[in-house]
């Protein structure tokens, strides 16, 4: 397994300042599905963009001066050292001024932060990639990573939930990861004209999936957060022990390095000690409301 | 404390008269001098010129709810316990500039802090307010990421801490194992006698400040006096936490009827992390120009009680008073143990005096306890 495909943490020595952004441009814009698009940002300093690394499940800051700050997941290729693609969604301030923008505007970026999906624990097993949504973006690059090592993994399964049949982000790579030996089963909450595919909540597509051997299996999921919750529930019940279960966390996030406090889950910093948390570890916690 | 090497221990007696040549001393070495005044019917930590602006003859009555200052039979300087402010305002400031944006022919360019704070000497430092930024420390400077304003605030801070020789009803930090007498981390300590100070040094800075002050031999009756001053705030100290497992106890406990008990009096007004010497939450405002090309970030204090703290996707998590101030309860003396080692709470009773309410944490604690009904 490629050491790059770990997540990269600071030296405290170099006591580099968190909060400095640096420029990126927007090199293309993707419109996705309705209200998502993908925007490859690209540093103008040619150095930072020849250290930037970053593992899959990580996230960066992108900052809009005047309009804010979000933290958005990393949806690209860790091998693609060019550009590094961002999938957002139109939901707030930011985004919405972001969704204004053209290419070849800057803004700013800090990161990569947070913890990266387990891919060296993935090595001689099974993997299922559970997702729900806009949640299939921060997968992609674990998606990449088990594809361009594909031999070194057993059984790879998408299982991906979204609203429609037109909310299936990325559809068009579909065919190109199955080729490629990822087994892409999708499903939908609500039909439309000409869907042949399953109708229903992702965790069905989880209880019925076939050729699956819960003792030699690495779950990554991702989703809203109720997703997860009836993902693990029956990942369990198929026999899957917590340890072997990874989540990606969502929670308020501000500085992304565990000093402004607004990330907190219990005594977790979403921002630091996650955003990719092993199950067991964050479990007692995440049934707690309002915690 | 300066970051200057550590001497020995050698205790001098500094008489009231020379005291105010500490001033003119701390001026001489470069020092902005921070201590505590009087403002507003309160005790606080200004900047300060002499001796003048010290307190002399006030003391502070302290209780659930409630601080008033009221006059002393004597002249002490520093007879006083804790006001609202701590020296977090200093290192942590309320309002700090954390990064700048510019929009440029080449887009936009991003710099990090110009903050260029003064060499403060704080005055005064209490015993639980040196164990506060002992804890500060530890989340601004031990971690991946280092906090570019506190480092260069703290590390050319010089510390002049002063023993307690009384305390308020308030005080607990013999509980959290941080007071009430300076161990540790100051530059220079005091201990205030009606005829002036026993004071030592502990560092090189420290001495040197000290040697150019007119001291005599600190006699071994006045040692012992000073003993005794010292002595007497440990006796007054009558509040008490159980801290026993409180990690444990506090986080096996999410559920527990008292949350909702709290909640029906707690206000979520945010006073407790104001005044929380520890407290270090934080959020960031744009502040644009009128051209929307010059943008500053600017970094304010944040409190978990305030209402859109947890925002996220057009909800938020805590959407109650009962979560908020079991995050802010949990986090104090639980889940802070996880994260920095530490207590988050080092026993000063601010979050108890500047509560409308009077809600007092350590009761809180020996409700979910079980020690009272």
């Amino acid at each position: 397994m490629s050491s790059s495909y770990v997540a990269p943490l600071p030296d405290p020595r170099l006591a580099t300042d968190p909060w400095r952004a640096s420029t990126v441009a927007i090199r293309a814009v993707r419109p996705e599905v309705e209200g998502v698009s993908t925007y490859d940002l690209a540093f103008q300093d040619e150095a930072v963009r020849a250290s930037y690394r970053f593992a899959p499940g990580q996230f960066n800051m992108l900052y809009l001066p005047g309009a804010g700050e979000i933290a958005i997941s990393i949806s690209d290729d860790p091998r693609n050292t060019a550009t590094c693609a961002h999938t957002i969604r139109v939901a707030g301030n930011v985004t919405r001024t972001l969704a204004g923008m053209k290419v070849g505007d800057t803004l700013g970026l800090r990161g990569p932060f947070g913890t990266s999906w387990p891919l060296a624990e993935c090595i001689g097993r099974d993997v299922v990639l559970v997702t729900g949504g806009i949640g299939l973006a921060p997968i992609r690059p674990a998606i990449c990573a088990l594809l361009h090592q594909r031999r070194q993994f057993g059984r790879l399964n998408l299982l991906y939930g979204a609203r429609s049949p037109d909310t299936l982000l990325y559809a068009r790579e579909y065919d190109d990861w199955s080729e490629r030996g990822l087994i892409v089963h999708t499903t939908v909450d609500r039909s439309a004209l000409g869907w042949m595919g399953n109708v229903g909540v992702v965790t069905l597509l989880l209880e019925r999936l076939r050729s699956f051997d819960p003792r030699n299996t690495v779950l990554f999921c991702c989703g809203p957060e109720v997703m997860m919750r009836f993902t693990v529930l029956t990942a369990l019940n198929r026999g899957m022990s917590p340890e072997q279960i990874w989540i990606s966390m969502e929670r308020n996030m501000q500085c992304a390095v565990g000093l402004c406090g607004h990330c907190q889950l219990g005594p977790d910093f979403i921002c630091k000690d996650g955003p990719v948390f092993r199950y067991d570890r964050i479990a007692p916690f995440l049934d707690v409301e309002g915690l | 404390m300066t970051t200057s090497t550590a001497v020995k221990s050698k205790e001098r007696f500094l008489s009231k008269e020379a005291f105010a040549q500490l001033f003119t001393v701390l001026r001489d070495h470069g020092y902005t001098v921070i201590g505590p005044t009087i403002d507003q019917e309160a005790i606080v930590y200004d900047r300060i010129h002499s001796v003048d602006d010290l307190p002399l003859g006030w003391t502070d009555e302290q209780a659930p709810g409630s601080y008033r200052l009221k006059p002393r039979d004597d002249e002490a300087l520093f007879g006083y316990v804790v006001g609202p402010h701590s020296w977090k305002r200093f290192l942590f400031p309320p309002e700090a500039t954390i990064a700048e944006a510019n929009k440029t022919d080449a887009g936009w360019q991003f710099e990090g802090t110009t903050d260029d704070p003064p060499k403060f000497a704080f005055l005064g430092v209490r015993a639980c307010e040196l164990a506060a930024m002992r804890v500060q420390d530890r989340v601004f400077l031990s971690g991946a990421y280092v906090d570019p304003i506190y480092q260069r605030r703290r590390s050319r801070s010089l510390v002049i801490a002063v023993n307690c020789t009384q305390a308020a009803s308030t005080c607990f930090c013999t509980s959290m194992r941080t007071g009430p007498q300076c161990t540790s981390g100051y530059d220079l300590v005091l201990t205030e006698l009606a005829s002036g100070f026993v004071i030592d040094a502990a560092t090189a800075e420290g001495a040197d400040i000290l040697d150019s002050l007119e001291t005599t031999v600190a006699l071994i009756e006045t040692q012992q006096e000073a003993r005794a001053a010292r002595q007497q705030a440990v006796q007054q100290i009558e509040r008490r936490m159980d801290t026993t497992d409180i990690r444990d106890l506090l986080l096996s406990n999410l559920e527990h009827p008292r949350w909702s008990h709290v909640a029906e009096r707690c206000l979520s007004c945010t006073n407790c992390t104001m005044v929380c010497p520890t407290c270090f939450c934080s959020s960031v405002k744009e502040v644009s120009d009128l051209s929307g090309e010059h943008v500053e970030r600017q970094r304010h204090w944040d409190s978990c009680f305030n209402f859109d703290f947890s925002y996220m996707n057009g909800g938020n998590v805590r959407d109650n008073t009962r979560s908020r101030y079991r995050q802010w309860l949990t986090h104090k003396l639980s889940s802070w143990i996880d994260q920095f080692g530490t207590s988050g709470c080092v026993g000063c009773g601010r979050c108890i005096t500047w509560c409308p309410v009077g809600i007092d944490l350590t009761e809180e604690v020996a409700a979910i306890r079980g020690d009272v009904p």
